[in-house]
Order: C-alpha cells, then structure tokens, then sequence
C-alpha cells in the first residue's frame, strides 16, 4: 500500500454531551479516491471539518498529508485543498476575480495567476464568461470552477464536501471525469456524498452511522459483504437503524 | 536578508489581494453604496441644520386687558425681536391655559389692566408670562428671551414715559454682559457639524465592519477562507482597511461640507483631525470586528451594533451636554470613544486646539484602539474550538 495521506486513529470530537464523531479510525492512501459516506447527521461534515484544521478535535490522532491535525494546522493548509458543499467562491465576483483571488491568498505570483488563470479558463471553457458575475452561470460550471480554484495551488490532496449537490446526472459524471484527471495528476481525493451512483466510482469508500465507521472497503467488496446489487442496498442496510434521524 | 524582505512583499501581496476583493466587493453592491456615500452627508446637512438649541418664534398668545399706549409698546417689543411671534389674542381670562395644552402657543403674555395706570402712579406694574414647561429646556431658553425683553423695556421706561422721571424705577444695579467665546454668536450650527460628522463616520465604520465577516459567515466563504493558509493579520488588515479609507474619505468629504456650505471655522490644524480620525476608527472597526466574529447572522451584528451607537451617541455630549448628566453617567462618557472624538473635534475647530491641549482624549482613544484590536484579533480563530 502507498503512503497514508490520511491517517486517524480514535478521532473524536464531542459537542458537549453529545458525541458527533467517535473514536473513528482509518487512512487514505496517496492517489487514492476515498468516498466518505454517511446519512444527514452521521457525523460526516464535523469530521470533515476536524481534517481541513476548520475544527479542533476532542481526543484522538490524526495526520493529513503528514501533518498533526492538533499543532500543524497552518502546514496542512498549504498542502490541502478544499470545496465545501456550501457553495465556496464568490458569487459577485467573475471566474477571472475569484481565480486571482483564491490563486493570490495562496501565495502565486502575478505571472504564475495569469497564465494558470487563462489556462484554467481555457481547459473549463469559460472563456467567455470570464468576465461575468458568477451568479449568473449555471450552478454545473461554478461546481467545475469552483475544484479547479481549489486545485490551483496544487495540493496533494484535496476535500470535496458534497461537490455535485443539486446538478444533472450528466453535469456529475462531467465533474467526476475532472477527479479522475486530477488522480491521474496523483492528487488524492477525500469526497463526502448523497449519491450512491457516486459512491461505485470511488476507490475505497466508508459509511459512517452515528458517529462511528459502520463499513470501509472496495465499493466491490462492500456489495459482496451485504451481498446487494448496488452500493445503493449496501447504504441502505447499513444506515436504516441509525439513531440520528434527519437533521 | 533579501530572503526575507522577499517574504515580506509575498505576505503585503496576500493583503493586496484581499484588498482588491474587498473594495470589488463594495463597489458592486447597488445597495450599499447609496447608503455608503449619500446617505451619511444628507444626514449631515439634515442634522447639522435640524439639531439646534435656538427656539426661533415662539408662538406667543396675548391677553392685553389695558389696551394702553404703554402695554401696546411693551407687546411691539416681543414682536418685533423675531423672537416671538404673535399666534392669537383673546381677552378671557380662562382661555390662556386652553391655548397651551392645545399647543396652539408656547407662551402666554398677560399684561393686567391697570398696567400704564400703576407704573405711571407707582413707578412698578406687573405682567405675566405662562410657559409651557413640558420641555423644560425649551421653557428655559424661552424665559431667557422674555426677560430679556423685559429688561430692556425697564432700562427704556424714563424715555418712554417722560412723566415718571423722578420716580423710582428698579433698575438692575450691575447689568451682566455675556460674551460666548470661541463661538461669539452662538452659531449652533458651528457647534453641531463637528459633532454629528464624528456620528457619521461611526456609524459607517462600524456598520460596515461589522457586517462584513458576518457575511461571509453567513454565505459560508468563511470556510474556504480559513482553510487557506492566510494569517491572521493579514485577513484582519484586509478586512478593516478598506474601510478605514472609506470612512476617512467620508471624513474628508464632510470636511468639505461643513466649511463650503456650513461656513464652520477650522481654527486649529487638519492634521490633527486627520491623525486622531485615524486613531479613532481603529477603534471603531476593531469593534465591529469584534462583532462580526462573535455573532452568527447579520441580523444579529446589526442589533448589537445599534445598541452601542445608541448608547454612544446618547452619551457622547453630543445634543446634551455631559455637565448635567449624573456623576455615574459622566464617569461612563468616559469610556466613551464618541464622546472623546466629538470632544476634539469641536476643540480643534472652533478654538484651534493643538495635539497638546488635546493629549488626554487622544491618549484614551489610543488605548482603547489598542484594547479593541487585540479583542478582535484574539476572537478571530480559523479553527473553532
């Protein structure tokens, strides 16, 4: 097995009396593309948080892209990136103003912004829209925009917090070819989902039940564990006699 | 050595960007900007002329029972100061306090029959003055002004009745003459404008910081902001200083105003306006930063805001002066960084202050600036416990 980029060990974060993530250990191996499953409430986002440096953990280790999660929250900002399922650039902002801004707060310089910027544009097919509010453009391309930005300062591994919401099934499989172009770039791709078709295109996935992992492995093998058809079954099964309902 | 300044230039850029997104930002917003820029100077032209402590023709009604050459003289000397106006007559003795509380007067002057009969048999008569007293400090300003007039027509009753020479006439043995310094003609205007240009700048100051991290809590860009590896103080530096010079431009704009179209002298220096604007607006971001971190909707920035400019203003000595508020509330003006800047403000324009005279309100304006910063500072955390 290749390298660890994400490696936790009993990560637990409580609220209070309440415990939203415990004692959850696993590890993400470079280049891998790592589902992160979960019903509304399971504990999904908060342990998601604790990974990105955005929430300090209760007890337990962890290290992302080889760095404390406790100490070295600054060291694994520089070498992640992230897109959050609420939608995370500007919207009275242009492609071109959110791209040098996002590109500029990580550090490129101005030669580095403009070319990785028309490039950027030019792969996306958003030249033309370049110069246009993105609250104008449909929700598909400022999906695409928005994990471009997040890959601009070339990070070894990246968040994807529910980075389809809302879209066409064909929209998705677009923004899935472009993980799969940044795998191939050997970026790692830690990616939290409602969809189960989404679930079958990942390497590993893991689905967590009220706080805990319930189940981590191959979408194949899962399939095979609960003897389903589809991840959709396995998803199901696992997560009916959980305790967290919506919310 | 060169490492390192390329180090700082590569940390001054990360703030130049957050600059630019900024003032993108608050360029693009059609509905803040006509609150930005025209809102505050109506407001200033608005206030400066509203807020005056002048009470000009006060509605006066008149019972003349003795309809005499003399009490007709004394009535022309009320109405001719432009002081008074003349809103009613009536002769029924019950009808004056009919006119009060029916706000159709302020005033009610009496003059008893008999009035020229006494002063000519006894040398003193007597007239009266009801005064609606429901404002008391209205009342006041209006019983200044009668007896004034009261006293001049004493001072001119040998001229006006030759025939009392002789007679003994009370006359004020020392006759006060005041003068108002620094402001001879008790222009009010002059005395408000400084004042309510600092009003200005706070509330631009402080709503617009206030609101703006808020905001992006609000919209969830906060995240992806805090995930980046910008430091602290330069989010912090990118986030006040746009409108610290939005709000020293809305300064300078005000400035203009109040000596192109209110005529208010500038005595002193602008620089000294200038250094301590700066120093006080520090002040005021850090705490609306403050604000902006420690709340979770705009809605909530924008309550917590207007609580501390409502106390602020209302303690600033702005429309009341702070001598003759209870010794608690003046001890708590002094907290007071509106009331400081309101303070330095009239000193150095209406009687040319200088940064020495001015040194212990500017030094409290520095502490508090630096109190307030580090708050805003230390409560603004990428990582949330």
């Amino acid at each position: 097995m290749a390298e660890a980029v994400i490696q936790t060990e009993k990560l637990t974060r409580k609220f209070g009396s309440f415990t939203a993530v415990d004692e959850i250990s696993f590890s993400v191996a470079s280049g891998e593309i790592f589902g992160f499953l979960g019903a509304n409430g399971a504990g999904k986002t908060t342990a998601m948080k604790m990974l990105t440096g955005l929430l300090a953990p209760t007890s337990g280790e962890a290290t992302v892209a080889g760095f404390d999660v406790y100490r070295e929250t600054e060291s694994i900002r520089r070498n992640i990136g992230y897109m959050s399922q609420r939608f995370s650039l500007y919207d009275d902002l242009t492609p071109r103003e959110n791209i040098r801004f996002f590109g500029g707060i990580y550090g490129l310089g101005s030669s580095e912004l403009r070319e990785k910027g028309e490039r950027l544009l030019d792969s996306l097919d958003l030249q033309e829209s370049a110069d246009t509010r993105l609250a104008a453009l449909p929700l598909g391309w400022k999906q695409k925009l928005a994990f471009s930005v997040a890959l601009l300062h070339e990070p070894k591994l990246i968040f994807l917090d529910e980075p389809t919401g809302g879209v066409d099934p064909v929209t998705r499989r677009r923004f899935w070819d472009m993980i799969y172009d940044a795998t191939d770039r050997g970026v790692t791709v830690f990616v939290t989902t409602h969809y189960m078709d989404e679930a079958e295109y990942c390497d590993r996935v893991s689905i967590m039940v009220d706080g805990r992992i319930a189940a981590l492995d191959t979408p194949a093998m899962l399939k095979k564990q609960f003897a389903a058809e589809t991840m959709n079954e396995v998803f199901i099964q696992l997560a009916r006699p959980a305790k967290r309902g919506e919310g | 050595m060169k490492e390192r300044i390329d180090k700082v230039r590569k940390s001054l850029t990360v703030v130049a960007h957050l600059l630019r997104k900024e003032f993108l930002q608050i360029f693009r917003n059609k509905g803040m900007l006509p609150i930005m820029f025209v809102m505050p100077f109506i407001q200033l032209i608005i206030l400066a002329n509203a807020a005056t402590f002048d009470v000009p023709e006060v509605p006066f009604h008149l019972q003349d029972f003795d309809r005499t050459a003399l009490s007709d003289r004394l009535v022309k000397r009320f109405t001719s100061t432009g002081y008074f106006k003349m809103t009613g007559e009536s002769f029924r003795q019950g009808n004056a306090i009919g006119v009060l509380t029916g706000n159709r007067a302020d005033m009610v002057l009496t003059i008893p029959k008999d009035f020229e009969q006494e002063m000519m048999t006894t040398g003193h008569a007597q007239v009266q003055l009801l005064i609606d007293a429901e404002d008391g400090f209205t009342a006041g300003v209006i019983q200044g002004y009668a007896n004034d007039i009261v006293t001049a027509f004493n001072r001119d009753l040998p001229e006006l009745l030759p025939q009392l020479a002789g007679t003994q006439i009370v006359q004020p043995v020392i006759d006060i003459q005041s003068r108002g310094w620094y402001n001879p003609e008790l222009v009010y205007i002059d005395y408000m404008v400084p004042g309510v240009l600092v009003v200005l700048v706070t509330l631009i100051g402080l709503f617009l910081s206030g609101m703006n991290v808020v905001r992006e809590k609000e919209i969830g860009t906060i995240d992806q902001i805090n995930v980046t590896p910008i430091r602290r103080w330069q989010f912090i530096t990118g986030k006040l200083l746009p409108f610290w010079i939005i709000a020293l431009g809305e300064l300078t704009v005000g400035l203009i105003i109040a000596r192109a179209i209110f005529h208010v002298p500038m005595l002193g220096h602008y620089y000294v306006i200038y250094l301590v604007a700066a120093i006080y607006l520090l002040v005021v971001l850090g705490m609306g930063l403050l604000i902006s971190t420690v709340t979770e909707s705009q809605q909530q920035a924008m309550f917590i805001a207007w609580f501390f400019i409502v106390i602020f203003v209302l303690l600033s000595g702005l429309f009341t002066p702070i001598q003759s508020m209870p010794h608690w509330a003046q001890n708590l003006t002094l907290a007071n960084p509106v009331r400081h800047f309101v303070d330095i403000m009239r000193r150095v324009m209406l009687k040319g202050s200088n940064l020495g005279d001015i040194a212990k309100p500017f030094g409290i304006l520095g502490l508090e600036a630096v109190v307030m910063l580090a708050l805003a500072v230390n409560r603004y955390r990428k990582t949330s416990e």
